[in-house]
């Protein structure tokens, strides 16, 4: 009886699974088909022959000539992932040594007005993006950093959803291990360091990983505060490329998820504690 | 003495963030509300003038009218879908972690590559219409179609599933083993465990994973536009398209009312749970 009950719980999990990995697989296994191959199964849909859609999913003559090609001959996709990994790290980066102190300050101080900035922060971390657009547009402009790197990344440092994430770890930190290391003479820097960043590392770790997966995949941002080519980052880079390349284009896909994809591998505890206290009530 | 010191260390702390924080975002937005009040050229003051000229114009209300449309469709669905399978997964024996990875995978997806297969599947000679003719059925053009809004809102599940679904397990582990243990002792069956234990507790959690699932709900904007670009069908011109394009003009004065709007809406939405949150922790 039991395991009957079981049983159903798996069949559906594994049926919602198999939909969710779906598009991966393809992905994965359309990156291994040449050019011809995939002209062949997808022509129809890119509008260049007349042939019909073959839903096929295993490519019959697997090739690594798509990589080989991807990643010898295009000199573009270097260069917006080199954009892609610059304007990520220096956003995580800046996030860290941004908000990891303010995160501190909300959660093990009491202060005026904390409650109400607090608010503040989860009403900015809600906003969508599209409410501040003209105002971050019209800022940069005034920096005169529009077109640049940093109009990316300044606007993405000061993101309050890390600090949110962050607070929630600190918050739960035992009392009693601050007050023994104030009892031992620790200064408020020193606590910080050597309690509160070790102690919340786990938090840390999530909110970046969220961070992470967020502006690997900007598309907002870039298409609005970026006009010169050769700066934009892969996100939007792949769109680009033509339908004679899609071979091509599916081993960038691949390429590009592979870092996201390890982030799950390594990170996945971190990303659910992180998920989790995205979640949890002050 | 020591609260006014506690307050000064608390300031240093934070002082880097507020700086950023009041000079990327909130003197901007300052800003944008004045314009909203003024006049393009010399800044005058017009009152509501452009809030009107906002609430009159037909995209607008066609764009607010698909958004909310497409909020109140999503948000439920992926809200109930997720708690299903949250329930699913709580009490399995094994593979608990495995199928939660699985479920996290779609995040990792990059949307261009997403936007590609939707493609594949979903267009004219794509494979949903071959599958179609294999019975016999006309396939048509479907990102042209009303079909175009249930295709974002199956995108929209499909990617947030996992997100949703780690919360909800959050939630649901946060009940004491102890409540349930105690109501079987006194006869309580599966349902009544459910209905009288598990489901009033989930209230909070649901006020705060449906905000984290409105705040993602706006992303889907990303599919859309790679799929549809600029002006996709009808069904799914969203306020994000509008906002864009009104851009691409640099329209400031109507973005700025734009902006406004949403902004005073989003703020009431998250207002109004925080208090629903506090009166249900008083009770």
């Amino acid at each position: 009886m039991k395991r009957k009950k079981y049983g159903a719980a798996y069949l559906i999990l594994s049926l919602v699974g198999i939909i969710l990995a779906l598009p991966m697989a393809v992905l994965i296994c359309n990156s291994l088909m040449g050019a011809e191959e995939i002209r062949e199964a997808y022509g129809a849909v890119m509008g260049n022959t007349t042939e019909e859609t073959s839903a096929r999913i295993i490519p019959v003559y697997p090739t690594l000539k798509p990589y080989v090609e991807l990643l010898l001959d295009s000199p573009d996709f270097f260069v917006m992932f080199w954009n892609s990994v610059k304007q990520t790290g220096f956003i995580l980066f800046g996030q860290a040594v941004i908000g990891m102190p303010a995160a501190w300050a909300f959660a093990r101080y009491q202060f005026k007005g904390r409650k109400a900035l607090f608010f503040v922060y989860m009403i900015l971390m809600v906003m969508p993006f599209q409410v501040t657009m003209v105002s971050s547009y019209l800022v940069l402009s005034k920096l005169s950093i529009l077109d640049t790197h940093l109009a990316l990344i300044l606007p993405g440092i000061f993101s309050t959803f890390p600090v949110f994430i962050m607070e929630k770890f600190f918050r739960a930190i035992p009392k009693e291990m601050i007050e023994a290391a104030q009892v031992d003479g620790a200064g408020h820097f020193r606590i910080f360091f050597k309690i509160g960043i070790p102690l919340g590392a786990p938090g840390i770790a999530g909110a970046l990983m969220l961070s992470f997966l967020e502006y690997w995949n900007a598309i907002e941002a870039p298409m609005t505060f970026l006009r010169t080519k050769s700066k934009l980052p892969l996100s939007l880079y792949l769109p680009d490329i033509t339908t004679d390349q899609m071979s091509v284009s599916f081993a960038a896909s691949v390429i590009m998820m592979l870092p996201a994809v390890l982030v799950f591998l390594w990170g996945q505890e971190d990303l659910k504690k992180g998920i989790t206290a995205s979640g949890l009530k002050e | 003495m020591q609260s006014k010191k506690q307050g000064w260390t608390a300031f240093l702390f934070l002082f880097p963030s507020l700086i950023g924080t009041a000079v990327f975002v909130l003197i901007p937005f300052a800003d944008i509300i004045r314009r909203s009040v003024s006049r393009a050229v010399g800044g005058a003051f017009v009152g509501a003038d452009n809030y009107k000229t906002v609430l009159q114009n037909e995209a607008f209300l066609t764009a607010a009218g698909n958004t909310g449309r497409f909020l109140i469709v999503c948000l439920p669905l992926l809200l109930a879908l997720s708690f299903g399978m949250a329930l699913l997964l709580y009490r399995l024996p094994a593979a608990k972690t495995f199928f939660q990875m699985i479920f996290l995978l779609p995040m990792s997806i990059p949307v261009a590559s997403l936007a590609v297969f939707w493609k594949i599947l979903f267009h004219e000679n794509g494979i949903l219409n071959e599958a179609l003719k294999l019975v016999s059925v006309q396939g048509k053009d479907w990102m042209n179609t009303q079909a175009a809004f249930w295709i974002l809102v199956f995108s929209y599940i499909w990617k947030n599933m996992g997100y949703d679904i780690v919360l909800w397990l959050a939630s649901l582990s946060s009940i004491g083993e102890e409540q349930y243990e105690a109501a079987r002792v006194n006869g309580a069956g599966t349902w009544a465990c459910f209905r009288y234990i598990t489901l009033p507790q989930m209230k909070s959690g649901l006020v705060l994973i449906g905000i984290l699932s409105f705040v993602n709900a706006f992303r889907v904007f990303r599919e859309a536009y790679l799929i549809a670009g600029d002006y996709p069908h009808e069904s799914i011109y969203m306020l994000q398209h509008l906002f864009n394009n009104w851009f691409t003009k640099l329209d400031i004065q109507k973005m700025s009312a734009g902006a406004v709007m949403m902004a005073a809406a989003v703020s009431v939405l998250l207002i109004f749970a925080e208090w629903w949150n506090e009166r249900q922790e008083k009770e």
